[in-house]
């Protein structure tokens, strides 16, 4: 709802090993906004979101990435997050011996935000209650045998410790029952707003439903391909790609959004 | 935070310097001369001065060991083997020396003694200066007191175990000790009394060219049971030191020990031990070891079980930054039925340093029904780090559980991506990463023990990455 893009990508190209999966990507997303990204599999939405929080095995090969004005792309990734940018990982990594309340408290120290000892431990009370987790929880190091849901609960967690500007969210839905996936929408729903944005990457409409998107993209062969509004999410669901795609693997004609 | 630690490794943290206020030292090198003359200094009976002079005879005959790390750098004729560095032992913190009050003072062991210590027997060079052990303990009849104390006022429990577990010609460095030992601690635990309170000593090397040659005996009679923590840090000097400690631990039926040391000696010291326990009946001894510092520790933490049921724990952990090498592991010997050991090994190794896991597992042919556990991980930091395992098994019983496990890793890119992407800078997200490894070891740590030793390791860290 102001003026400028919170994060504006153009002509994005990026490479893993060699191999270019992002071939000239454009999107923006406006603060305060949620919008979706959406594709098949394999269209390059999880190399998007690691290029943009700066994975080291993805190298940027023309194109521009900008946050709030400023260029992401010589920033590490601490930086980046510093900015004010979040990371929700499909598949977050284990880290034995260190517990969850400790990861949280060295992010936000590391980040400016750090809170009084009690004061902390009942804002991540509350967060956890809201997120239906377990008290013992916190103590467990992160992600070390956590089932699927428990990482994605653990991610969103961490999201709503930190209150980034804009979360990235990578398929956030996947491997999540029903239930859970309420839970964890409703958990972002409860952040998303003029304060934080949400880009929401996923290859079902399914969790749209309850995150009502402001846009809806679609991706497709390492490109932004058609955007366009939550209707858009509507007709994947009742239709599939592949009228909206073509059937081959050429990008159809960009439709107006 | 960064900064913070930035300054505190500017120097080795410990590697201050006290004005060297000793009263009496031998000359450099070793000979009877030398010997007698600490046996003599010290007023030891002729017992002990005969079996000082036996064992530098084992030692003078003894090779140097071969098989382990590289120990060549030490020169034997350019070490004092004895420095008292006060005439009288105190007995009360007023009459310790001030120069000596600041390097405490800076180990923090007047303010840990008053928060719960139990006593502390602080070794300062070669005397053990200034030794308190609370009122309490002392009417449930525990001794607790430096080595040369035991043998003065407790002859006869002293010459009963004393070199009984661990005898002079078991290997040079013991040979080495048991010639020149002096200070350490001994601590005797009477039948049924279980001391609840760790006991704790603080052992350092103040003079340049100073072998330090504790020597530590701890006895716990049936029943009882008693933890031990010795730490151990030394200031920086340029030329070579020596450290060769001797510790001899027996648990009676049914008793338990535990002993905990941190070693964090500063990088030009050889860390030479021979640490060693019986369990009998029932008994459980374990070994708690943390291995940071030195140039070379070479440190086998063994438990001969030789009662029915006895179990032994060693976990250990060890962290080699450029030019260390940690060769370090454990021994368990089954000598009799259903005795259990299990043996946990973290090691850390980063720039050029090397640990070396190495371990001996032996079950003798009446130990059936033991089980014996042994796993050892080890986390790689750089390209040029180096791990080695050497596990040795001789296993004499067809009736026996045995598991062993070994793994080498580095510091996933992916886990410091997703540290970093929490905006954790990458030094810190290391540092987690490390503390996270060695968790299992610092858990069963005492609180304090567990702050300082996360502290070191961040310390440890600092350029880590390159």
């Amino acid at each position: 709802m102001s003026d400028g893009a919170a994060l504006e990508i153009a002509g994005l190209r990026a490479s893993i090993e060699g191999k270019e999966i992002l071939k000239g990507l454009d999107i923006r997303v406006p603060q305060g906004e949620v919008h979706a990204l959406m594709g098949p599999n394999g269209s390059g939405k999880s190399t998007l979101a690691y290029t943009v929080m700066g994975h080291p095995r993805y190298q940027v090969t023309a194109g521009s990435i900008a946050f709030d004005g400023d260029d992401l792309l010589p920033l590490t990734p601490d930086a980046r997050a510093r900015l004010g940018l979040f990371l929700c990982f499909q598949y977050p990594t284990a880290i034995p011996g260190v517990t969850l309340v400790n990861f949280l408290r060295a992010m936000l120290r590391a980040q400016g935000k750090e809170l009084p000892a009690r004061e902390f431990l009942n804002r991540l009370s509350a967060e956890m209650k809201a997120l239906k987790i377990e008290e013992s929880f916190r103590s467990r190091y992160i992600n070390d045998g956590f089932s699927g849901g428990e990482k994605k609960r653990s991610e969103i967690l961490q999201l709503a410790m930190l209150r980034p500007k804009l979360a990235i969210l990578d398929e956030t839905d996947s491997g999540l029952d029903v239930d859970a996936l309420r839970t964890v929408a409703d958990g972002v729903m409860q952040l998303a707003g003029p304060d934080m944005g949400v880009l929401v990457i996923t290859h079902y409409p399914r969790i749209l439903d309850h995150l009502r998107p402001d846009a809806v993209h679609v991706m497709h062969d390492g490109q932004v391909v058609l955007s366009g509004g939550a209707d858009l999410a509507q007709r994947i669901e009742k239709d599939g790609y592949e009228p909206i795609l073509g059937a081959g693997d050429r990008a159809p004609a960009l439709a107006g959004s | 935070m960064a900064i913070q630690a930035k300054d505190l490794t500017k120097d080795y943290k410990y590697g201050f310097h006290d004005e060297d206020i000793s009263v009496f030292r031998t000359k450099k090198g070793l000979s009877p001369e030398v010997v007698a003359a600490i046996s003599q200094h010290k007023g030891e009976p002729e017992w002990m001065l005969k079996f000082r002079l036996k064992a530098l005879d084992h030692f003078r005959k003894r090779p140097m060991p071969n098989w382990g790390a590289d120990l060549s750098g030490i020169d034997f004729d350019n070490i004092y083997y004895y420095v008292k560095p006060v005439e009288e032992q105190s007995t009360s913190w007023d009459d310790v020396p001030e120069s000596i009050k600041r390097t405490f003072d800076r180990l923090g062991i007047p303010e840990a003694e008053r928060k719960f210590l139990a006593g502390v027997s602080a070794q300062y060079d070669s005397e053990v200066v200034y030794h308190n052990i609370r009122g309490d303990l002392e009417k449930l009849g525990v001794l607790f007191s430096d080595c040369d104390t035991g043998l003065r006022e407790h002859e006869d429990i002293f010459r009963k175990y004393f070199g009984t577990i661990i005898p002079p010609n078991d290997n040079k460095f013991a040979a080495l000790n048991s010639s020149v030992w002096s200070g350490g601690s001994f601590v005797y635990v009477p039948a049924g009394v279980k001391v609840d309170i760790p006991l704790q000593a603080y052992f350092r090397i103040n003079s340049d060219n100073m072998g330090q040659f504790e020597r530590t005996l701890i006895i716990a009679e049936e029943g009882s049971s008693v933890h031990y923590i010795e730490g151990c840090t030394a200031p920086n000097y340029s030329t070579d030191s020596l450290h060769s400690a001797v510790v001899e631990l027996i648990a009676h039926k049914g008793a338990k020990i535990r002993y905990t040391t941190i070693q964090n000696w500063s990088d030009n010291v050889y860390n030479l031990v021979t640490k060693r326990a019986v369990a009998h009946e029932g008994a459980t001894v374990e070994w708690i070891d943390g291995n940071l510092g030195s140039k070379v520790t070479m440190k086998y933490p063994s438990v001969y079980l030789m009662g029915e049921r006895a179990h032994a724990e060693v976990m250990s952990a060890a962290f080699a930054g450029s030019g260390q090498h940690q060769d370090a592991g454990s021994k368990a010997i089954h000598v009799a039925p259903n005795t259990t050991s299990n043996i946990v090994s973290r090691s850390i190794s980063k720039g050029s340093g090397r640990t070396s896991y190495r371990g001996h597992i032996k079950v003798l042919s009446k130990a059936h029904g033991s089980k014996v556990n042994v796993r050892c991980d080890a986390l790689l930091l750089d390209e040029e780090s180096r791990s080695d395992t050497y596990p040795y098994m001789d296993i004499d019983n067809p009736d026996v559980t045995v598991g062993h496990e070994a793994t080498v890793s580095k510091v996933g890119e992916d886990q410091i991506f997703y540290l970093t992407s929490r905006g954790i800078d990458e030094q810190e997200a290391t540092a987690l990463i490390v503390n996270g490894f060695f968790e299992p070891f610092v858990k069963e740590l005492p609180m304090e023990y567990a702050v300082e030793l996360n502290r070191l390791l961040a310390m440890s860290m600092e350029g880590a990455i390159g």
